[in-house]
């Protein structure tokens, strides 16, 4: 029996699409190339079969999201993850606020800051850097954004160097995009 | 704008040797992806159903929907660039709804919810738009567009007020 997930959670769910994944069999030599299949890893999730019909954007996507997430220097991989969190509350994509809240969670070796933000959202008593970035990550997401001069003067007061507000732009913008696909082309299941 | 330019750049406005380039010149990966993703999203090789006029029209309409005067000039100028077919045009009228046609209902519809309220997005609005006609493959086509523009309008948003810190 499967039962959507509706509440946000750090128990990671099963993405299942509405549209039709590709097809690996019937994939074009370019869609094959955007979703580096070789013969011994041919394991594609259907999220990434779904984006695959779309492939002009999928080639420059992939590397970009390990770019955002994952390069060196700069914020820490922790605090790229408060702004993954705090779009996708905002976005209500559960499954992008789980997989993000748990990669949270692991990195910062925490579970009360993702609790705290799960209950009281903005206004969660959580330390103040990491306030002003959640208050920021938040902001950003509205449409239109909601973030102004004194959110980023805010976060300088924290001790964000320009570096570290530079990432946080990236991380919560780019989850602006991954949650307007994630929750907008498929449901959360409970695994 | 072709593919050589750099859209986030010419928009915010950043200076070549300023403080903010070089911070930017830290993630030139992550701005360099995003222009191709912008060529991709905009202008692609195979538009498959959307052509690239409706793209540019429903990315203006995304602008509009953000409130970012910038971004609006900068697809109405590729829109122009696309031959400004009455169709397309007609699209990127925030006030028009589709009219009597379905197809362009069903794109309007979706671009506007996703852009403003992606958390109220359903089953039941991919639905709607297989039920107007629309390829599975055209809808993902559909909501990288409306996602993408959403995260690049983002990323320059933040940049214009990081230009704003001493």
């Amino acid at each position: 029996m499967s039962k959507i997930v509706h509440d946000f959670t750090t128990d990671i769910p099963v993405w299942k699409p509405y549209v039709t994944p590709l097809d690996l069999a019937e994939a074009s030599a370019d869609q094959l190339e955007a979703l580096k299949v070789t013969p011994s890893n041919n394991k594609v999730s259907d999220y990434v079969l779904v984006l695959a019909h779309d492939v002009e954007t999928l080639k420059h996507r992939s590397p970009l999201f390990n770019a955002v997430m994952y390069n060196r220097d700069g914020l820490s991989r922790a605090e790229r993850e408060l702004g993954a969190v705090g779009a996708s509350i905002v976005n209500r994509c559960i499954y992008c606020a789980a997989v993000h809240a748990s990669r949270y969670n692991q990195l910062a070796k925490d579970k009360y800051v993702i609790a705290a933000v799960f209950a009281d959202g903005v206004d969660a008593e959580i330390a103040p850097r990491l306030k002003a970035i959640l208050n920021f990550a938040v902001k950003l997401s509205k449409c239109p954004s909601e973030a102004d001069a004194d959110d980023m003067a805010a976060l300088m007061s924290a001790g964000l160097g320009k570096d570290e507000i530079l990432d946080l732009i990236l991380s919560t913008s780019l989850f602006g995009w991954a949650n307007r696909l994630m929750h907008t082309l498929g449901e959360p299941i409970a695994g | 704008m072709s593919g050589n330019e750099d859209v986030i750049k010419a928009i915010v406005g950043i200076e070549p040797g300023s403080a903010l380039a070089d911070v930017i010149a830290g993630r030139a990966d992550i701005m360099a992806l995003t222009q191709q993703t912008h060529d991709g999203a905009l202008m692609p090789e195979n538009p498959g159903g959307l052509s690239h006029a409706e793209r540019a029209a429903l990315a203006l309409r995304i602008a509009k929907i953000n409130d970012h005067k910038a971004f609006e000039e900068h697809f109405e100028t590729m829109l122009e660039k696309a031959g400004s077919p009455d169709g397309a045009v007609r699209m990127a009228d925030i006030w028009f709804d589709g009219g009597s046609d379905p197809r362009a209902r069903a794109l309007i519809r979706h671009v506007d919810l996703v852009a403003h309220a992606p958390k109220d997005a359903t089953r039941r609005d991919i639905e709607l738009l297989q039920e107007a006609g629309i390829a599975d493959a055209d809808i993902v086509r559909l909501s990288e567009l409306v996602a993408f523009v959403s995260y690049q309008i983002r990323v320059a948003v933040g940049l214009a007020l990081m230009k704003g810190l001493a």
